[in-house]
């Protein structure tokens, strides 16, 4: 075999302009943007002193972000459970077998295709808090159904607002889940199902011990998904409440900071959600590796 | 055959797509001296046929200078803001932008962005013609950084007359102070009107607590707290925090969802009785086929008779503007009495001058200008007259927590920390 520039040259060549993209655009800007978090460019002037992690340390002291990363903590709790359980179960009733699967599968797979930002407009009406006579959207559908007793604050609520928020992005995003599942479950040779029939399995049984295992990577790498999506939502809540403190997230947090100037702050922002999406993909690419390398 | 038609079809559209990217207006030349750049967020509605006004008496005035239209559309400025930061970043200045007048600037300022005008009030006699209270308003240190092209009022209180009048209340006759009106706005619900006061997101509740701060500290206490002369843990802004509160009780329940006009068309609509709100919510009322005086009415916020809450667009000049002599002519345009009354028709506000002619204009800013002349002119919080972007920031956030847990104490403690910080 021969060794040398001719081996390694040409296909270093062949990948040096991503590299060198990707080194400038995302990786060199990463570490820019970790610089800026830790100066004191609070302002339009240049920043004068390194001032080390005093900027993370005063974001996790104020009750301000706090309550941004707590909506956003409720946001994801709502966001996830409801796309995993809506997505599962929609894949499952396909799975079972229903006329005009295909209609089906289009419909619930629609709402992924429309922006956050213009299913926001439309469920920013939808959930409309205003009750009784000047009621819209929802709640004027529950008073002209009889069900007045249904219409509530969505948003507004001062606790569990953000779980309102998560309606929409459920709504297009179960739809996505519900695929990956299908496909979870058609990759499930047909043999499997029918020897644990043969075993004497029971229905349940044989979902609990012979399908769900098989699932399971597909319901983490949804779960991934679906969980870094949420980490970073921002234009949804822009699109239905605006940037509110009410239904404030830290990436809205951040958009405010750097619309007042505050480099430092919103870069801090910036590099504490970079790590936050870090924390759920960093083990789940290491997952992946490794099972790769064992398949291998 | 169908395959090579449909990659056609793909081609043609991402032709059209991609033929969208290659239009522009006019290119700044920094060697030509007879150009200047105007960077605005005035890219639709009223504000452009405003501007275009403008630019027509400027191409009037001086027929030799090309316009150059450097707008900046969407997001209520905030898009423009931020691509204004990063040319400013960049040593590349337009030469004059829009932003409005007062603290707001303070950022510009402090980074050495802008140049004094102070000078070029003197050369064109603007001391003579803006009011005292005015100019002491928009100096800072001893220099003046922006040319205020029009002038709004945020402290007035838009009234449907025949909701009033239904509940026996005399729209009128402004109730004297803070309290009178609560009163009316009790007996208003007792009536039978669920939301006698309609409210908006947080800016507008902001505004509403500007509002109250002025009518229980005063025109002067108000000033104050915007140099430190008034503590914000005083008697008198927890008076009007709890006045704040107690208003809270009588708006609607949407409000934290609603923008301005949505919650001034309550009023229009006859679901509630009153609306605080800037002088801009006359054209909704225009619109709305409403006459001044029989349908509704306004008058000063009560408690804040004799005091002008401005705010105010203005122009600057930035440090390194490439023309600089043409920028001070559109400058002088703006400033011109036709320049102003050109614009300010066009866009429903005031002139900042005090020799415009009241006549012209239509009956509600007539008594608009002649409250400009008369009152003590007081900065806006709400619109970046009285405190810089992030104190502005800070306070709406406040304002915004209140508005959903309604805890006095926690407010007044978000204030005096929002102060400390920015008055450092």
């Amino acid at each position: 075999m021969r060794k040398g520039i001719k081996n390694w040259g040409p296909p270093l060549l062949l990948v040096s302009p991503t590299i060198i993209i990707l080194g400038i655009f995302v990786y060199g800007l990463i570490a820019a943007n970790i610089s800026v978090s830790m100066s004191d460019r609070h302002s339009l002037k240049p920043a004068e002193n390194f001032v080390g992690i005093d900027n993370y340390i005063a974001l996790f002291t104020e009750d301000r972000f706090l309550h941004s990363l707590c909506n956003l903590g409720i946001f994801t709790l709502f966001f996830l459970v409801g796309t995993m359980v809506f997505g599962f179960l929609w894949a499952w009733m396909l799975d079972k077998g229903v006329t005009a699967e295909g209609i089906f599968r289009s419909v619930y797979l629609f709402p992924m295709a429309i922006s956050f930002v213009a299913s926001g407009v439309v469920w920013r009406w939808l959930l409309n808090s205003a009750e009784g006579d000047r009621a819209s959207g929802l709640n004027r559908i529950f008073e002209s159904m009889g069900l007045g007793f249904l219409q509530n604050p969505w948003w507004s609520d001062p606790t569990w607002g953000m779980a309102a928020i998560a309606l929409p992005a459920i709504w297009q995003l179960s739809g996505y889940v519900m695929a990956l599942f299908l496909s979870g479950f058609r990759g499930i040779p047909e043999e499997l199902r029918e020897a644990a029939r043969m075993d004497g399995a029971s229905e349940w049984k044989m979902y609990r011990h012979v399908i769900f295992p098989q699932l399971s990577p597909v319901a983490l790498s949804a779960l991934i998904i679906v969980g870094h999506m949420s980490l970073k939502v921002f234009d949804l809540i822009m699109a239905i409440t605006k940037a509110i403190y009410q239904t404030e997230v830290p990436a809205t947090y951040l958009w405010i900071a750097l619309t007042s100037n505050d480099y430092a702050k919103s870069a801090t922002i910036a590099t504490i959600l970079l790590l936050l999406v870090a924390i759920l993909i960093i083990p789940y690419l290491i997952y992946t590796a490794r099972a790769e390398k064992a398949h291998r | 055959m169908r395959n090579s038609l449909s990659i056609l079809a793909g081609a043609a559209a991402l032709g059209l797509a991609l033929a969208g990217c290659s239009a522009g207006g006019g290119t700044p030349d920094a060697n030509n001296a007879n150009q200047v750049e105007v960077f605005t967020w005035w890219a639709s509605g009223s504000e452009k046929v405003g501007l275009d006004a403008l630019v027509k008496v400027f191409n009037e005035q001086y027929p030799d200078i090309e316009f150059i239209n450097a707008s900046v559309a969407g997001g209520a400025g905030s898009n423009a803001k931020a691509a204004l930061a990063s040319r400013l970043e960049a040593n590349d200045p337009p030469d004059t932008f829009q932003a409005h007048a007062g603290a707001e600037l303070t950022d510009y300022i402090n980074a050495g962005q802008l140049q004094d005008l102070s000078s070029f009030y003197a050369e064109t006699g603007l001391n003579d013609v803006f009011p005292k209270s005015l100019l002491e308003r928009l100096t800072v240190n001893g220099a003046i950084y922006s040319v205020p092209s029009n002038i709004h009022r945020a402290n007035v209180v838009w009234v449907n007359t025949s909701v009033l009048t239904k509940a026996g209340i005399d729209p009128t006759k402004a109730p004297a102070d803070m309290d009178a009106w609560i009163a009316d706005l009790q007996k208003l619900k007792a009536s039978g009107v669920d939301t006698p006061l309609s409210l908006g997101t947080e800016w507008t509740q902001m505004q509403l607590l500007e509002n109250v701060l002025i009518a229980d500290l005063g025109a002067d206490g108000y000033s104050g707290l915007w140099t430190g002369d008034t503590k914000w843990d005083s008697d008198g802004v927890k008076k009007a925090v709890d006045h704040y509160g107690q208003l809270l009780g009588f708006v609607n329940s949407d409000f934290a969802g609603l923008e301005w006009d949505a919650a001034t068309q309550i009023v229009i609509d006859g679901n509630a009785g009153y609306n605080v709100m800037g002088d801009w919510a006359e054209a909704a009322f225009v619109q709305a086929g409403k006459t001044y005086g029989t349908d509704y009415t306004t008058w000063a916020t009560p408690g804040t008779d004799g005091v002008f809450d401005f705010l105010a667009d203005s122009f600057t000049l930035t440090k390194g503007a490439p023309h600089e002599q043409a920028t001070k002519d559109w400058l002088t345009t703006i400033s011109s009495a036709e320049g102003q009354k050109a614009f300010n028709i066009a866009k429903g506000s005031i002139p900042a001058r005090t020799d415009a002619v009241a006549s012209d204009y239509p009956p509600y800013q007539q008594t608009a200008i002649k409250s400009f002349a008369e009152d003590t002119v007081v900065s806006s919080l709400a619109h970046g007259a009285a405190a810089s972007i992030s104190w502005s920031g800070d306070i709406s956030s406040a304002v915004g927590k209140f508005g959903a847990d309604r805890d006095a104490s926690s407010l007044v403690s978000a204030l005096v920390a929002a102060a400390a910080k920015a008055l450092g």
